[in-house]
């Protein structure tokens, strides 16, 4: 494959990510702030988020098989960090689906956490996935696709 | 013995403003770092407001004989952090005598809005907060806020109050009727609360 091509497939599927409303503008901003010096700046951070991120969802896991009763404001405690750390990269429908979590957990509502929690792991699975595929293709195509500051 | 207004002007000759960044999220403290490198300054990072009072000098460790003061220009916390919170080390520094007219901004998601609301975003800016940014924070916020000090117009430190930026709002019950004196977000986000209540004349919110 040609570099115009796998540059095109690359911006083709960062689009797509978009379009299907996972990522947000905060992806963009990270994306602005790779240059020569730092061409993989946004990889470095989103494998920082899902190092940080899986240690979290562990916890909730874990937090959820404390019941009787549940404790909310640990479950919420900890739902804001990752939701913090989720939003710092973009991810659109994963910090939504926190926002559910968080809701549920206000209203003390223990199925509801259950329920959103699961949601959540498909979708924070799904954007993971894509991600990796999205940046192992970027790297094929080489660094000129997602280096956009000019230094 | 560095005085107050040494540790509060960028030093002469290096041109860059240290920034001190306290987060206990590795991921924010990669970005605000880089953020911060781009607007070209030069960055200490740590994890708690007990290891910036410590980086500061200020937790009682150290003997005042003798120890050179970190020079400083600015420190930008987040707000919600375990142990100690932003708006408690916002408080320490603010008591510091060496650090106090040092500029602090703290930062914050969105959830303080609607969670603690007003009193947060309040009490920081009564105890001398320079601004509050809405997380994830970005490089205009950032460019912002550091040229903004580099021009030397920091508040000096002074208690504030909600009148000497804005008029107070007519209503004191309502969740959001609170002006605060920077806002900038951009991404998505959906405030329970008009964000046109704010009516400082430094607001400047884009959703």
């Amino acid at each position: 494959m040609d570099r115009n091509q796998s540059r095109r497939q690359v911006a083709a599927m960062k689009q797509s990510l978009f379009d299907q409303g996972l990522l947000d503008e905060q992806f963009i901003q990270l994306e602005e702030l790779q240059d020569d010096a730092n061409p993989n700046f946004v990889e470095e951070i989103v494998t920082l988020h899902y190092r940080d991120s899986s240690r979290l969802i562990s916890s909730i896991e874990q937090a959820l098989k404390e019941r009787n009763p549940l404790d909310f404001n640990k479950l919420d405690t900890l739902m804001h960090q990752f939701k913090g750390s989720s939003s710092s990269i973009g991810a659109k429908k994963v910090k939504a689906e926190c926002n559910l979590f968080r809701e549920y957990c206000r209203a003390g509502n223990a199925e509801g956490c259950m329920r959103s929690f699961q949601q959540l792991k498909k979708e924070y699975a799904a954007l993971r996935k894509k991600l990796e595929a999205y940046f192992q293709l970027a790297r094929q195509a080489g660094p000129q696709e997602t280096a956009c500051r000019s230094k | 013995m560095a005085a107050a207004s040494d540790v509060f002007r960028p030093e002469v000759g290096s041109g860059k403003l240290h920034v001190l960044a306290v987060d206990d999220s590795h991921v924010d403290r990669k970005v605000i770092e880089r953020l911060l490198k781009i607007s070209s300054c030069k960055v200490t990072v740590v994890e708690s407001g007990s290891r910036a009072l410590q980086y500061l000098g200020l937790d009682g460790e150290k003997s005042s004989i003798g120890f050179d003061s970190v020079k400083v220009n600015l420190i930008m916390t987040d707000y919600s952090m375990p142990g100690m919170t932003g708006y408690e080390l916002l408080k320490k520094i603010k008591e510091s005598s060496v650090f106090r007219e040092v500029p602090v901004v703290v930062m914050s998601s969105e959830n303080i809005l609607t969670r603690i609301d007003s009193f947060v975003i309040d009490s920081c800016l009564e105890e001398g907060a320079e601004e509050f940014l809405l997380k994830p924070v970005k490089l205009s916020d950032v460019k912002r806020v550091t040229d903004f000090i580099m021009k030397g117009e920091g508040k000096k430190g002074h208690k504030r109050s909600r009148s000497d930026d804005y008029s107070p709002p007519s209503s004191s019950s309502s969740s959001i009727s609170t002006a605060f004196s920077s806002v900038s977000h951009s991404c998505d986000l959906s405030l329970p609360a008009s964000p046109s209540a704010l009516l400082s004349k430094k607001t400047r919110l884009s959703i």
